[in-house]
Order: C-alpha cells, then sequence, then structure tokens
C-alpha cells in the first residue's frame, strides 16, 4: 500500500510521499474517524462472514420461542416466528452493504463519465446533461425513488437503480465542476498542444486529478443511499420476507410496538444507525484528509 | 419593484424544471412493466376490452401525441382514476394534501427553531460544551432513519410513558368532532371552528411525527447555521463592528446572522427534498392520512396513476418552496437579484 502513494503517478494527486504517514497522523488525531474505520472492517466482515458465524439460520423459526426477550441464548431476543434477531441483524449487513454499494458504484461510474463530458466540452453537452440533472433534482429525491421503483417494477435491483438514479446530480455536479477548473490549466492545455485528443486528456490527464473529490462525494453518500434504500423497503418495497434486511426488519418488528416486544425493530434500526453513522464520519474524515482546506 | 422582477423572473425559470418534471412522470408511466392497457383493463379482461382501453388511453397513438394528450389532460386537472379508491386521483390527493403539509410545515418550523439558536450559540462559542453538543446532534440527527427514530419515540412516549397519544392520525374521532374544513389545516380549523378541545388534541397528534420529521431536518441546517455565523463572526465587517463598539447583540441578530441568511436559505431546498421525502415515512409509522401515506398503498396496489400524480404533486410543491426560499433569498441578500 505505501508503495503505491509513493510511486508519483497516484489517483490521489497532487502527490505527496507521506501521504499515508499523513493519514495515520490524522487518523491518530482523530479518533472519531479512526473508529469508524474500524466500524467499517467490521461491517464489512460481518458482510463476508455474516452467514457463516450467525448462531441461527436467517430463516430458521422456532414456535416454542417466539417473541422472547434478549438473552444469553438470544442476544437480540426473537421475532414473532421465533426466529433469532441477533442472526438476522448480522446476515442483512450484507444484503444492506450490497445496496448501498451497488448504488453508489453505479451513480459513481455514470457521473464520472457525464460529469466530465459536461465540464470539458461545454456547449450542447453541458447543456442537455445540465438539464437532465436540473430536472432529477426539480424532484423530492426519495419520492422519485419511490415513482422509479414503482415504475420499473417491485425488485431488489430496482431499489439499487432508483437509487443510484436520485443520487446521480450529486456525482456530475461535482465531476462537472472539478473537471471545469481544470480544463484550462496549464498541464491540461501542454496536453492539449503536444497532440492528445480530448477524450485521451480527459481519460489520462484531467479525470485521475477528479478522483479525490468523487471518492468523498462516494463516501458521503454511501449513508444515505443506506437509508434511501432502507426507507425504500421499509414501505415494502424491494426486499421481501422473509428475506433478512434491517428496513424490512424494523418495519416487521414496527407491528410489535403496542406489545412492548421492543427489540424487534431496535436492533435492526441501530445496526442502520450504526452504517449510516460509520459511513458519515468516514466521509467527514476522508474531506479532511483529502482537501485540508475544509478542516475545521 | 426589483423584487417583483425577480420574483417573475424565478417563476421563468421554474417552466423548464415543471416541464422536465411532466416529462419524467409520462415517461415512468410509459416504463410500467407489460402492456398499460392489460394493466388499467384489469385481470378479467378480453382482448377486445383491452383493445377499447388501448385506443380510450390514446396507447395506439405516436408517443409524442400520448404526450401532448397528457399536457392536455394535466390542464384540465385531470390525473386519472385511482384503481384502488375508485375516486379520481386529483381529487383523492387534494383531500389528503393538508393534512401532509401541516405536518411538513410543522417539522420545519421545529427544526429552525432548534437549529438556528442551536448553531449561532454553537458558533459563538467553539470548543464548548454547546459546540460539542450541536456536533453531536447533526451527526446522530443525520444518522437515524426517519421512520426508527419515529417508531422509537411512540415505543418511550406513547408504549411505555403514556405521555403521548395513540399514534393512529390526526385526530381520534370517535372523543372529538372533526372541524368543518374551511383550510384543510387541523391546528387552524379547531380554532376557526372555537373548540379548544380538539385543537390540543390535534396538536398532541402532531408532535410527536412533526419532531421525528423535524430531527431529520435539523442537522443540515444547524451545520450551515454554525459555519455561515463562523464565517461571518471572523469576517472584517464584524471586526469593524466591533471596533466602533457596536453592541454584542447587535452584531450577532443584526450583522452577522442577516450575512449568514443566505447559505441557510439556500440549505433549505436540500431540506425542503428531505422533509417532503421522509413525509412519506413518517405517515406510515403514524397512519398519518396524507398524500404519502395515500401514495405508499398505492404502490403496494400497483395503482400507477395514483403513484404517478403523487409524485407529479410532491415535485410541483418542491418546485413551488424552492421559489418561496429563492424570494427570501433575494430578499435577503441583494447580490442575488443580480444573479444570472
Amino acid at each position: 500500500m505505501t508503495d503505491q502513494t509513493q510511486s508519483p503517478q497516484t489517483a490521489l494527486a497532487p502527490a505527496t510521499p507521506d501521504r499515508w504517514a499523513e493519514f495515520a497522523h490524522l487518523l491518530r488525531g482523530n479518533k472519531i474517524t479512526f473508529a469508524a474505520v474500524l466500524l467499517l472492517l467490521l461491517l464489512v466482515l460481518l458482510a463476508l462472514i455474516g452467514p457463516a458465524i450467525a448462531p441461527y439460520g436467517a430463516t430458521t423459526t422456532d414456535a416454542t420461542a417466539s417473541l422472547e426477550p434478549p438473552s444469553a441464548a438470544h442476544f437480540f431476543g426473537t421475532d414473532a416466528l421465533g426466529r433469532d434477531v441477533f442472526s438476522r441483524v448480522v446476515i442483512a449487513t450484507r444484503l444492506d452493504l450490497a445496496m448501498a454499494f451497488g448504488a453508489v458504484v453505479l451513480s459513481f461510474a455514470v457521473g464520472l463519465i457525464l460529469g466530465p463530458i459536461a465540464g470539458y466540452f461545454g456547449g450542447w453537452a453541458d447543456t442537455v446533461i445540465g438539464r437532465f440533472v436540473d430536472t432529477l433534482m426539480a424532484f423530492p429525491l426519495f419520492v422519485l425513488a419511490m415513482g422509479i421503483v414503482a415504475a420499473l417494477g417491485n425488485s431488489v435491483g430496482n431499489i439499487v437503480l432508483a437509487t443510484a438514479i436520485i443520487n446521480l446530480p450529486f456525482y456530475i455536479r461535482t465531476a462537472r465542476a472539478e473537471v471545469n477548473m481544470r480544463r484550462d490549466l496549464t498541464y491540461v492545455e501542454a496536453a492539449r498542444m503536444a497532440g492528445n485528443s480530448p477524450w485521451r486528456i480527459l481519460a489520462v490527464h484531467i479525470v485521475p486529478n477528479i478522483l479525490p473529490a468523487m471518492v468523498v462525494q462516494a463516501s458521503l453518500n454511501l449513508g444515505w443511499a443506506i437509508l434511501n434504500a432502507a426507507g425504500l423497503s421499509f414501505i415494502g418495497l424491494g426486499v421481501r420476507p422473509p428475506t433478512p434486511e434491517w428496513g424490512i426488519m424494523v418495519s416487521e418488528g414496527a407491528g410489535y410496538i403496542f406489545s412492548g416486544e421492543w427489540w424487534t425493530f431496535t436492533f435492526p434500526g441501530l445496526a442502520l444507525v450504526l452504517a449510516v453513522l460509520c459511513f458519515n464520519l468516514l466521509g467527514d474524515g476522508l474531506r479532511d484528509l483529502l482537501d485540508p482546506r475544509s478542516r475545521t | 419593484m426589483p423584487l417583483l422582477l425577480t420574483l417573475l423572473r424565478r417563476i421563468g425559470s421554474a417552466i423548464p424544471s415543471v416541464f422536465g418534471v411532466i416529462l419524467v412522470t409520462f415517461v415512468l408511466a410509459r416504463a410500467l412493466p407489460g402492456d398499460p392497457a392489460a394493466y388499467y383493463a384489469g385481470a378479467s379482461a378480453t382482448p377486445d376490452s383491452i383493445a377499447q382501453i388501448r385506443s380510450q388511453l390514446g396507447l395506439d397513438q405516436p408517443l409524442i401525441v400520448q404526450f401532448f394528450g397528457y399536457l392536455g389532460q394535466l390542464a384540465h386537472g385531470n390525473l386519472g382514476q385511482s384503481t384502488s379508491s375508485g375516486q379520481a386521483v386529483l381529487s383523492d390527493l387534494i383531500e389528503r394534501l393538508p393534512a401532509s403539509i401541516e405536518l411538513t410545515l410543522t417539522a420545519l418550523m421545529f427544526a429552525l427553531i432548534v437549529a438556528i439558536p442551536l448553531g449561532i450559540w454553537a458558533a459563538t462559542r467553539p470548543g464548548s460544551w454547546v459546540d460539542h453538543l450541536c456536533r453531536l446532534l447533526v451527526t446522530l440527527g443525520a444518522a437515524f432513519p426517519t421512520f426508527f427514530t419515529a417508531l422509537t419515540f411512540v415505543y418511550i412516549f406513547y408504549f411505555q410513558l403514556d405521555v403521548a397519544p395513540e399514534p393512529l392520525g390526526r385526530l381520534s374521532e370517535i372523543y372529538y368532532t372533526m372541524p368543518p374544513r374551511v383550510t384543510g389545516l387541523l391546528l387552524i380549523d379547531t380554532l376557526l371552528a372555537g373548540d379548544p378541545e380538539a385543537f390540543r388534541a390535534a396538536f398532541a397528534q402532531l408532535i410527536l411525527p412533526a419532531i421525528s420529521l423535524g430531527l431529520f431536518a435539523l442537522a443540515p441546517i444547524a451545520r450551515v447555521t454554525r459555519a455561515a455565523m463562523l464565517e461571518a463572526l471572523g469576517s472584517d465587517y464584524c471586526r469593524t463592528a466591533r471596533a466602533m463598539g457596536l453592541s454584542r447583540g447587535r452584531i450577532l441578530f443584526v450583522i452577522a446572522l442577516r450575512n449568514a441568511a443566505l447559505p441557510i436559505l439556500n440549505v433549505l431546498g436540500m431540506v425542503f427534498s428531505f422533509l417532503l421525502g421522509a413525509n412519506v415515512l413518517i405517515e406510515k409509522v403514524f397512519a398519518w392520512p396524507g398524500i404519502g401515506a395515500y401514495a405508499v398503498n398505492a404502490v403496494i396496489a400497483s395503482d400507477y396513476a395514483a403513484v404517478q400524480g403523487f409524485v407529479l404533486m410532491m415535485a410541483l410543491l418542491f418546485i413551488v418552496l424552492n421559489l418561496v426560499v429563492d424570494l427570501f433569498a433575494s430578499m435577503a441578500d441583494p447580490r442575488v437579484r443580480y444573479d444570472d
């Protein structure tokens, strides 16, 4: 890892040889970001090996042990069908993270194509892409996501797609602004003089330099993507029972509030909070690292 | 006068957005999986009735003709028929809109009343406990899903402490009479009807949903207020004002706050987007009879005309709210009037 950042053509330009040292220093100085990094590792680990370490199966029912409060046998209690809430929360990590990452990767990729085209070429390309962005932003975003899922069909894939579409404007805007800023810089002029095609200039000389800003955008966006996907499944879209997913588990648990079985909705809800918190703090930390101007 | 001109220009600049919104809702309707005619015809349709519905809906026409047909229908206030309620979508939505507006505006007011003083206070004492409290609230507020906050509140304040009323709708009609509908906003209508008991009950019903919704909006407002006030207080003009011996209160609330108003107003656009979206989730939790809960049922029931009408109405509402914010922004800061 260290070698990579010390090579001059690193993506995180302007390259400083001691970026990882700086990162380590910042982490030491910022315990919160450090905690967020640890939390991220835990979440990713759970997503990878969750089903293997969960004490019970995600859909294993036990009619003799329904709606039991948290105990040594069931850390987070059991739901109405006697399923172990702890196991379901752990196993759901994979699906929730996958939906959020999937959506973010999609909008990141599309934004990284459309944004630079708008920012570099300007003219009608910029106008068309700008109009597209304005139109998406004219909707309350969650409402647009509901409309998209309703139109395309009620499936997990369409939840990811809808989440990606509503977040697209932020990536396009960031990429466009960053490219626009660099379009007439001396090194880009030089590349142009040397006879590089516009596409080559974009791909080789400009886009790598806007990656840090885009990565910050993506990490700040991950928490929002989780909230959005969980919100959609909370209202009954996408994920279907008995699939374990945090949003739908909160929704299922909500029915037991009036009989006092708080654990059925609280633990999946807290899992959501932890994941979103983790990504938001990570995004803030990353922004501090990559954009020293915004450090407070 | 320049204000009026700004208003007209802003309304003019919203027209492409309105057009775009209509286009998107139209495209979404065409993206429905399967044959819309078969879908609208229902389960017991024959090929004949499907063909009839197809020509009735104009689905055998070219897309562009269909689009103009859709525009014509919208111009006549026709959003189609809801298959689940059997009513015209527009009258369904108008019936339920005041409930959503009352909830959203109350939540916004709660967020503003808490977030702005908190942000100002934190900015005047950077690094103090208030600043840390502000940061904690901002961080947690952005991380708690609204529906989870809402359920937690219901559990604590209704089930455990029993200080909140049952989270079912706007007013319990078993104990209170619904006031005659004037504005549709219960807090106003109950007062107009001279029924303070019902007012109190309606207000009690509103508190938990409005606070759960408002907490989510609180985070961005407090964060921006703090940052904008910090910048304003550190500026040359505030230093000058201090050097001239102006009172602390005057510097803080007149000079600095006025300059910080613009970023705060600008973030409101995003806040409205949050609020109108999260509204749907809150309405589901509290069985709130607004357009969000209506849309959730419509989506589940594949009642597409209703969903389409809902998306369109929310988007138009959002555009109008943004216009209002723009207008306030140009009142707060003359520079905005000359922009673009």
